[in-house]
């Protein structure tokens, strides 16, 4: 099956652009065009419009499948940690509730309690008694603290404030980061103590790490200022300053996209922890999941390239179809048309030839008989001056009418109207019979001529005297045509099973293109003398006459093919 | 010129034709009477007899063939020939079906029409001798 139609090619060939000519061409074009625009169209736009959306969703599902789960585990760390904070601060609560000012006061009381407390909740360093003014009353703990004041410190006027403080990461003169959580208890409606906890930062951070993160993903805890207050994997160590910005405060969890790092988009999860300074993130490489996005976009890509492909390959090829089928039925139609037109047009020629003939007859015949009648009355006068002259004259007036006579007699011949006899009728022999009246002639021009028939060539039924001028006129043109020692092939065989094919090729000088749609027409002839140009057109209606057909092929300098084409076995009425 | 033995009516609505040709026939010792109108002729049959009668197809008037169907009726034994400038095979074929002896197709040549004419002539002999027996 062709793909690409033959109206594309540069050269259209020789005898289609004689039936269609260039505007035809063009038209073809057009229609092939449009074809290709509207299904491209109509296949196209789903395919697209599907690809489009699907590639929507998949985006939608990677983005989901990248921000969920960071979402997820921010907030559950968020809880987690928030309430890591609050049970610690509840057992301060809980011990100033339990416990007298007197008895927390007492030292070594106080180093019982930070004793139990370290036993039920980790992380509890020291613990502290601070009056309302900020002086250290007791102290149980590691270092020597008592006596100390905090009046000026920001945990302490929070706690006043507040009645709790958790305070930011810092190291202190103690080496480790730590942080603090203070509790307020009103001793009376005057005056009020405070009960500090020094907690470790490994807490925090032991807790943080049991995330088991991928290894492109980070968490920590920041403060307010975006310093670290536990130690990042990749962005520095506690009371590092974190790169990345401090986000806006928010009550949930967000999560923030595309946050740009050194050139390197991040997306960075976040929750600020409840009552305390502290803001838990997660940040996330997402390089690897868009890999596999990247991949499944390019895969994506490549189907629909290919698909595109496969169809517009296809509708070309419907396209090509299409309009090949629609040429091939113009062309069809074309030739019918062409055909009626010369089948009417040789009807007119035939009509008028036959008025022609039959107007000219008249003063024809009159002519003759004035010329016959002078001869006889020349005849019976015996002295007549100039008698020998003048009869040659009658003669010669004669000759001329009965040249003249020939002619219409032929004209009127090419409408010919005689009755068809029909009878069965062997071709082989007709031609052969008719090579015999010119067999003379070819022998003596040495011209090979030859019949090739068909081994099963049915006898047909036709008007035999008929078919006998035809093959007479037509073998006759063709020793015209050719040189001495030229050839003369009849091939003759059955087409569709109702018709007889002759064809009679010569190798002669051959008919002119523009000559070739003439020469059926009366007096039309290329025979420099004695053609009368009737010949042919003769052959031409007696052919018709007999529901055949005859057509003419031929090349200068090659030679010339006649075919007609009679039917087997119809009567004709 | 011996006389034949036979009569000749020529009609042609060319009257230089079909006068000129009575001559020559007469010249030739052929009895012959010429004619340009149908219903003239009609009217010279009725006076007397012919053996053979000459007639143009396409005429004013009376045509060829409708007075070679008059001429058949009243005069069943005249042999009538028919001539014409144009050759038409449905003309032809009715003509010989209305009993005409033949058709041709002028210019004719005179002695190719004797010629036909002695043949009807011969024709009309043999048929009333058939009839005589």
């Amino acid at each position: 099956m062709r793909i690409w139609p033959r109206i594309w090619e540069k050269e259209v060939p020789e005898k289609s652009m004689f039936l269609e000519g260039e505007d035809q061409v063009h038209r073809y074009r057009r229609l092939w065009r449009r074809s290709v625009l509207l299904l491209s169209t109509f296949c196209l736009t789903p395919l697209l419009i599907m690809t489009g959306a699907n590639y929507y969703q998949y985006q939608q599902a990677m983005h989901e499948e990248m921000i969920q789960p960071i979402h997820r585990q921010t907030s559950n760390m968020k809880r987690a940690l928030g309430f890591l904070l609050e049970e610690r601060r509840f057992a301060l609560n809980f011990i100033v509730e339990e416990k007298s000012y007197q008895d927390l006061a007492d030292q070594d009381h106080l180093a019982g309690t930070l004793k139990n407390l370290k036993q039920s909740f980790g992380g509890f360093i020291d613990l502290g008694v601070i009056d309302s003014k900020g002086n250290q009353i007791s102290y149980a703990g590691p270092y020597d603290l008592l006596g100390k004041n905090y009046a000026e410190q920001g945990w302490f006027h929070t706690v006043t404030l507040r009645g709790v403080s958790v305070s930011d990461m810092f190291t202190g003169y103690r080496g480790f980061p730590h942080f603090v959580i203070a509790v307020k208890c009103e001793k009376n409606s005057d005056d009020f103590f405070v009960l500090r906890a020094t907690v470790d930062m490994d807490i925090l951070h032991q807790r943080i790490r049991s995330l088991s993160l991928p290894s492109s993903s980070d968490a920590f805890l920041i403060n307010s200022f975006g310093v670290f207050q536990t130690p990042s994997r990749y962005y520095g160590n506690v009371m590092g300053q974190c790169p990345f910005p401090v986000p806006p405060v928010s009550e949930a969890t967000e999560v923030m996209e595309d946050v740009n790092l050194e050139d390197r988009l991040y997306i960075v999860a976040y929750s600020y922890i409840q009552q305390s300074p502290f803001i838990f993130m997660v940040v996330s490489d997402p390089s690897m999941l868009k890999k596999n996005w990247f991949a499944l976009r390019r895969e994506l890509f490549i189907f629909m390239i290919v698909s595109v492909v496969i169809i517009i390959v296809l509708i070309i090829a419907t396209s090509t179809y299409l309009v090949s089928r629609i040429q091939d039925a113009d062309r069809k139609r074309t030739s019918l048309f062409h055909k009626m037109e010369y089948t009417n047009k040789m009807a007119s020629l035939g009509r008028l030839a036959s008025g022609i003939a039959h107007e000219i007859n008249n003063p024809m015949a009159i002519i003759y008989e004035k010329a016959g009648l002078l001869k006889d009355l020349l005849s019976l006068d015996e002295d007549f001056p100039h008698k020998k002259r003048i009869l040659q004259f009658t003669e010669s007036i004669t000759s001329s009418v009965e040249r003249c006579r020939t002619i219409t007699h032929r004209m009127l011949g090419f409408a010919k109207h005689m009755d068809m006899q029909m009878e069965t009728v062997n071709l082989v022999n007709l031609i052969e019979e008719v090579l015999g009246f010119l067999g003379k002639e070819a022998l003596y021009r040495n011209l090979a001529i030859k019949i090739h028939a068909e081994d099963d060539l049915p006898m047909i039924q036709s008007d035999r005297g008929q078919l006998q001028q035809v093959f007479l006129n037509i073998i006759n043109n063709a020793f015209a045509a050719v040189e001495d020692g030229g050839k003369i092939d009849i091939h003759l065989k059955t087409v569709n099973q109702v018709n007889v094919s002759i064809s009679i090729t010569d190798n002669g000088s051959g008919i002119p293109k523009e000559y070739l749609t003439h020469i059926f027409e009366p007096f039309f002839t290329l025979k420099k003398k004695y053609g009368t140009g009737l010949g042919l057109s003769i052959t031409y209606g007696i052919i018709s006459k007999l529901k055949g057909n005859i057509s003419v092929d031929s090349e200068v300098g090659k030679g010339t093919t006649f075919t007609i084409t009679l039917p087997i076995g119809q009567k004709v009425d | 010129m011996k006389p034949k033995p036979y009569s000749v009516l020529l009609i042609d609505d060319e009257a230089e034709l079909v006068y000129t040709l009575a001559e020559r026939l007469q010249l030739r010792g052929i009895e012959t009477v010429a004619e340009t109108h149908g219903d003239a002729a009609l009217r010279i049959l009725a006076e007397r007899e012919f053996d053979i009668v000459v007639v143009d197809v396409k005429m004013p008037g009376i045509n060829g063939i409708d007075l070679l169907r008059t001429i058949k009726q009243n005069h069943p034994h005249v042999q009538v020939i028919l001539q014409t400038g144009r050759a038409s095979e449905e003309e032809r074929n009715e003509g010989l079906r209305e009993g005409a002896f033949d058709y041709l197709v002028k210019p004719v040549d005179i002695d190719n029409l004797i010629d036909i004419m002695n043949q009807a002539v011969e024709q009309s002999k043999r048929r009333s001798s058939h009839e005589s027996e």
